[in-house]
């Protein structure tokens, strides 16, 4: 439940008790385009001065706001929105006493067209969160950043910082050139596996087609609320294609995708998979087990439905109780906010389930 | 669906309730049987390039989704109607069956030959199905790629009741809500028809954001996206403020997802509503309003109680309309093809009036 863009207000703690809190989606900014020039060796800063970054264009919708940051989110230093740690720790760690907070930096590494030079923004940005998040605020995680387009590229940067502590999560957008259950990917879940961390599916990416199977619409809303869609592909593809009998213990986190569709398309892949079962040998189960098995979900932006009982249906129907990891899509617009944003209504339990306990077993946080 | 609920009904749910069927398959078996319609010059086309059709495969021949298991046949009208007859229309006992073709000229990208190929199929419908049988209605075919040419086919026959709504596939090169459509939708208000949007299609760009699937299955499965982007289109882009009485029907798109998609695109709207200030109301008024899901595949959870929690999602009695999506395979007996514990007022409605009301038939 967003809270209302003018009238934010401040957390208060509430009637509701005090709930610990792991936020899994928060976005680390980089300030400017010379923040990297020093983790970038002279052949790629003299490319990145001279081109900058170049991946599928034309797919472009203005944001509602600018960087589609809350207008409150910039912080007084002048640096963009998301950028200024010292700002991020008052306005959202501190404020909401936040445990941990993962990190999913959105630079556009991993969409490059030039795969060496996403290779080399990725080993960049890496360092610099480490250098400039990580090594500073304890109570941050983040993602690594892989230009997933390569899978030997990526495979390589996971390995090269896959150990670091602070990172918990391999870090790929939802609209790749292909579906990600297709070959080119595995050697990403293979190396992710190698260090034990799970894979992060976050919102956003430029594909290399239309933004939806009926092609490009007009509007911002279509590209922000037709999101869902890309991650239902995913889902279909990675299930579909066996990456879970190839990675039994593979675990997925799909960031910011919403969840209310995954029930019914659960239904749906099971009566596919009983109809067409030998299309798809490899699965020894149907879609929906490997569903539940093997993926979990932020909760921003959460589907609202009218009537309470219809979202107590919907998690009956998606049983998936372990499963949901509370995000506050810090600095964004559609921020949630820890205080207001899980329904009321749901048992304590459930609740501790979201707001830490299963990212805490995600993410294998203490 | 309730083949896995282990309950049954006394009696078949078609006992002493009218049904009307939303979408059977009717099939051009060949280019041969559009020759007799088609002008010299197109014939002399089709035979000096080989073409054989459009370039889709939206039912592979042997796919048991494609037809029923067990079923083996040549594809003739006759054989076609006699199956349509023997497995559904007579023992349903079906007042008015609704023929879907989805011959994809939409995928021929010469538009001329696809509003000539459109033009030939729909007086193949008349002549060889609904002159055949009365309970029949069709589906004006019409290369929806091109409005223009696609409103001057709808003109054509839309002065024949028998011709209910005209059809475009749901996989489009620019998403249904954009204006370059209105043409189409003009047409469509103009002879009081529906604008049936149907599974498939092949605009020759991936079936997904994220690129190509690998099987048949994925891309079945994943069609239920693209109803999913459409149906968004359809209401931000402003068609039906544009065109207050137009109606849509979304054929064999599944319908387990339509009220997750409502709170969803209610969400969005309510965040982002100043971009889209045409947008007056809640998207999912304008769904209740302008669209109907025909019924199989339903995509039913497990257990038939969750089912009908979800058709409560809905939110409203006059969204679904019977179909069984003949010949296509969703149900192994017929008395599975229809939702248990339904009310009886609701199950009427579905089974008929919603369809009856939609339509005008």
């Amino acid at each position: 439940m967003a809270t209302a863009i003018t009238s934010r207000q401040v957390p208060t703690g509430g009637k509701r008790s005090r709930l610990e809190v792991i936020d899994c989606d928060i976005h680390n900014i980089i300030p400017s385009n010379e923040t990297l020039y020093k983790y970038l060796p002279e052949r790629w800063r003299r490319h990145h001065q001279r081109f900058g970054l170049r991946g599928h264009l034309g797919g472009y919708y203005p944001r509602a706001l600018m960087n589609a940051a809350r207008h409150d989110a910039w912080p007084p230093s002048g640096l963009p929105a998301g950028s200024d740690l010292d700002f991020m720790r008052k306005q959202l760690l501190d404020a909401y006493d936040i445990r941990y907070g993962i990190l999913n930096c959105l630079y556009g590494a991993g969409g490059q067209l030039n795969l060496e030079y996403g290779a080399a923004l990725a080993r960049a940005i890496n360092d610099w969160q480490i250098a400039d998040w990580l090594e500073p605020e304890p109570r941050l995680r983040a993602s690594i950043i892989v230009p997933y387009e390569d899978g030997d590229l990526a495979a390589a940067e996971i390995d090269r910082v896959g150990d670091h502590p602070g990172f918990v999560q391999v870090l790929l957008l939802v609209r790749t050139n292909e579906p990600l259950g297709r070959p080119r990917y595995r050697k990403i879940y293979q190396a992710a596996l190698r260090h034990q961390l799970p894979v992060g599916i976050h919102f956003g990416g430029a594909g290399a087609g239309p933004i939806t199977g009926a092609g490009w619409p007009s509007h911002y809303i279509e590209d922000h609320g037709g999101m869902p869609q890309a991650f239902q592909a995913q889902v279909i593809s990675l299930v579909c294609e066996g990456v879970f009998e190839q990675f039994p213990s593979l675990q997925v986190a799909l960031v910011e995708g919403g969840f209310a569709w995954m029930a019914p398309l659960m239904w749906r892949l099971d009566h596919c998979w009983r109809k067409l079962p030998e299309e798809i040998p490899t699965l020894r189960h149907p879609p929906s087990t490997y569903v539940r098995r093997h993926f979990w979900f932020t909760t921003q932006p959460m589907e609202e439905p009218p009537q309470p009982r219809y979202f107590r249906q919907l998690l009956e129907h998606m049983d998936a109780d372990d499963r949901m990891m509370f995000a506050t899509d810090y600095p964004h617009w559609d921020f949630d906010s820890p205080e207001n944003a899980v329904p009321a209504g749901l048992s304590l339990e459930l609740r501790k389930k979201i707001m830490s306990e299963n990212a805490r077993s995600l993410y294998g946080l203490d | 669906m309730v083949s896995v609920s282990g309950e049954e009904e006394q009696q078949p749910f078609w006992s002493g309730r009218p049904v009307i069927d939303c979408d059977l398959h009717n099939e051009v078996p060949s280019l041969e049987a559009l020759k007799p319609y088609l002008a010299d010059h197109w014939c002399a086309y089709v035979e000096e390039s080989a073409f054989r059709g459009p370039d889709a495969d939206d039912y592979p021949k042997g796919a048991p989704t494609s037809i029923r298991p067990g079923l083996e046949w040549e594809g003739e009208v006759e054989e076609q109607l006699a199956l349509m007859r023997k497995q559904v229309l007579d023992p349903l006992q079906v007042e008015f069956g609704l023929l879907d073709c989805s011959y994809r000229v939409q995928g021929v990208h010469d538009p001329e030959l696809a509003a000539a190929l459109s033009s030939a199929i729909n007086r193949w419908q008349a002549e060889h199905w609904l002159d055949r049988d009365l309970r029949l209605r069709a589906s004006i075919v019409a290369p929806t790629q091109n409005a223009v040419l696609a409103a001057r086919e709808i003109d054509r026959w839309g002065a024949d009741p028998r011709f209910v709504q005209a059809v475009m596939p749901v996989r489009s090169l620019i998403p249904y809500g954009n204006r370059i459509y209105d043409p189409i939708y003009e047409a469509a208000v103009r002879h009081d028809l529906v604008l049936g949007i149907q599974f498939g299609g092949a605009p020759g760009h991936p079936p997904t954001p994220s690129g190509w699937l690998s099987t048949y299955l994925e891309e079945y499965a994943a069609m239920a996206q693209v109803f999913q982007s459409q149906v968004t289109s359809l209401i931000v882009e402003g068609v039906f403020d544009r065109f207050p009485d137009l109606r849509v029907a979304l054929i064999e798109a599944g319908c387990s997802w339509m009220p997750s998609l409502m709170w969803r695109l209610d969400k969005e709207w309510r965040g982002l509503r100043r971009d889209i200030p045409w947008v007056k109301r809640p998207p999912s008024d304008y769904i209740r309003q302008h669209i109907r899901l025909t019924l199989q595949p339903v995509d039913a959870p497990p257990s038939p109680g969750q089912l009908l929690e979800v058709i409560g999602q809905l939110d409203s009695d006059e969204m679904l309309m019977f179909a069984t999506d003949h010949p296509h395979w969703h149900f192994d007996r017929l008395e599975e093809a229809f939702p248990t514990g339904l009310s009886e007022s609701l199950a009427r409605r579905v089974l008929a009036e919603n369809a009856r009301a939609f339509y005008r038939l």
